[in-house]
């Protein structure tokens, strides 16, 4: 595979097919998980280790695997990956971990994930593979950052835990409740599409 | 009993699984253009949920809470919804071909739901006894259901509209759930 399209797989991931926005995939943790930008960029981290990772077995093994169990095959390597991540986070960032709660195993049933070792990785080599989850997993942990942040500042008048503006400030608490979370990405996907269409 | 009502009011309710906890919303923006496919993705989700929940119970209960495998858990239970789902669509092919081939490609799906996933992780987590883990295992598909069809039934309404060109679609759908979950949430202060 040649320089300029391993750049493409991974770029792709970053604007032209960036999840969920482009890919409308993996709304759950996207809607769940950005009440702030700490708690969004974390899920978005715990998430590129597992497709990375998933890619690279999916991909090592795509010949070995019989195409008529593979997603049950997919699905225990996903789930291998996210309980190695599961313990790790467990061990050394366990206020994140408390935080995020049921949406670190939720991350093996992670459509973008799955969507991606059946799309992508299966059908391709190794590097493509690499290039493609990393750029998916860059462009999923951008999402859910900027949609945190949106939502954090609006909604608590911080960012990352720093206080924005001064103590008159009345936070939008509609934004860090759950109808924020859907208005918010309706939103931000119609400012995308027109962004998009020009 | 007053126990058990409480906690089916709050799972349907007060915690709506889809607009309130955030899961399963794969299938509730992909399901609910229609109300035909949104009355069958409910109830497959009702079906193979308390079925999914009865199982992983068991299965933390009888072999991985005795044995100390419970950091295995999330392996074991996406095995077991797996084997059941593709049991669900054998099932479905054969008895009811009219709703298979409406459901199409969203059956599969229901794997990759977290909503299925979540409510067992939940049932776990709250550390619920044989009797609640049921009422939470059905109550919550129903809430699931309920959000779905009535979604459903508002995005049948909103293509008939004149919605702005970047927000069709999956846009406005999200906004319109945005709404549907501020009135769910007028529910909070119920129990």
């Amino acid at each position: 595979m040649s320089e300029t399209s391993l750049a493409q797989e991974f770029t792709k991931g970053l604007w032209k097919e960036i999840p969920p926005f482009r890919l409308v995939l993996g709304l759950c943790p996207t809607l769940a998980v950005t009440k702030a930008f700490g708690t969004g960029l974390g899920m978005g981290l715990a998430l590129t280790f597992v497709l990375v990772c998933s890619n690279i077995l999916v991909s090592a093994l795509r010949k070995i695997i019989p195409s008529k169990v593979r997603v049950p095959c997919f699905i225990i390597i996903i789930a291998t990956f996210v309980v190695i991540v599961e313990l790790v986070m467990q061990a050394y960032t366990y206020p994140l971990f408390l935080t995020l709660g049921i949406f670190i195993p939720l991350i093996v049933v992670n459509c973008i994930v799955l969507g991606r070792a059946e799309a992508f990785a299966s059908k391709t080599g190794l590097v493509a593979s690499i290039a493609d989850g990393l750029g998916m997993g860059i462009g999923f942990t951008i999402s859910l950052s900027v949609l945190g942040s949106i939502r954090e500042i609006f909604g608590a008048g911080t960012w990352n835990g720093v206080e924005l503006f001064g103590p008159s400030f009345q936070p939008f608490t509609f934004m860090v409740e759950a109808p924020g979370a859907f208005v918010c990405l309706g939103l931000m996907l119609g400012i995308m599409n027109l962004v998009g269409k020009k | 009993m007053g126990d058990y009502i409480l906690l089916a009011i709050s799972a349907i309710l007060v915690n709506n699984i889809l607009l309130i906890q955030y899961l399963g919303n794969c299938p509730f923006l992909g399901t609910s253009k229609k109300m035909d496919t949104a009355v069958g993705m409910a109830m497959a989700v009702v079906f193979v949920l308390a079925l999914a929940g009865i199982v992983t119970w068991i299965f933390e209960e009888v072999f991985l809470k005795p044995l100390g495998l419970e950091y295995i858990r999330t392996i074991v239970f996406i095995l077991v919804i797996a084997a059941l789902v593709q049991f669900v669509e054998l099932f479905m092919k054969k008895s009811i071909p009219a709703l298979y081939a409406g459901l199409g490609i969203f059956l599969p799906l229901i794997t990759t739901n977290c909503a299925v996933m979540g409510v067992c992780l939940i049932n776990v987590k709250e550390e619920y006894g044989f009797l609640e883990m049921l009422v939470s295992s059905i109550a919550y598909p129903i809430g699931f259901g309920l959000a779905l069809i009535l979604f459903a039934g508002l995005r049948e309404r909103i293509i008939i509209g004149r919605v702005p060109t970047p927000m069709q679609d999956v846009a406005i759908g999200l906004v319109t759930a945005g709404f549907m979950s501020l009135s769910f949430l007028g529910f909070k202060g119920m129990i």
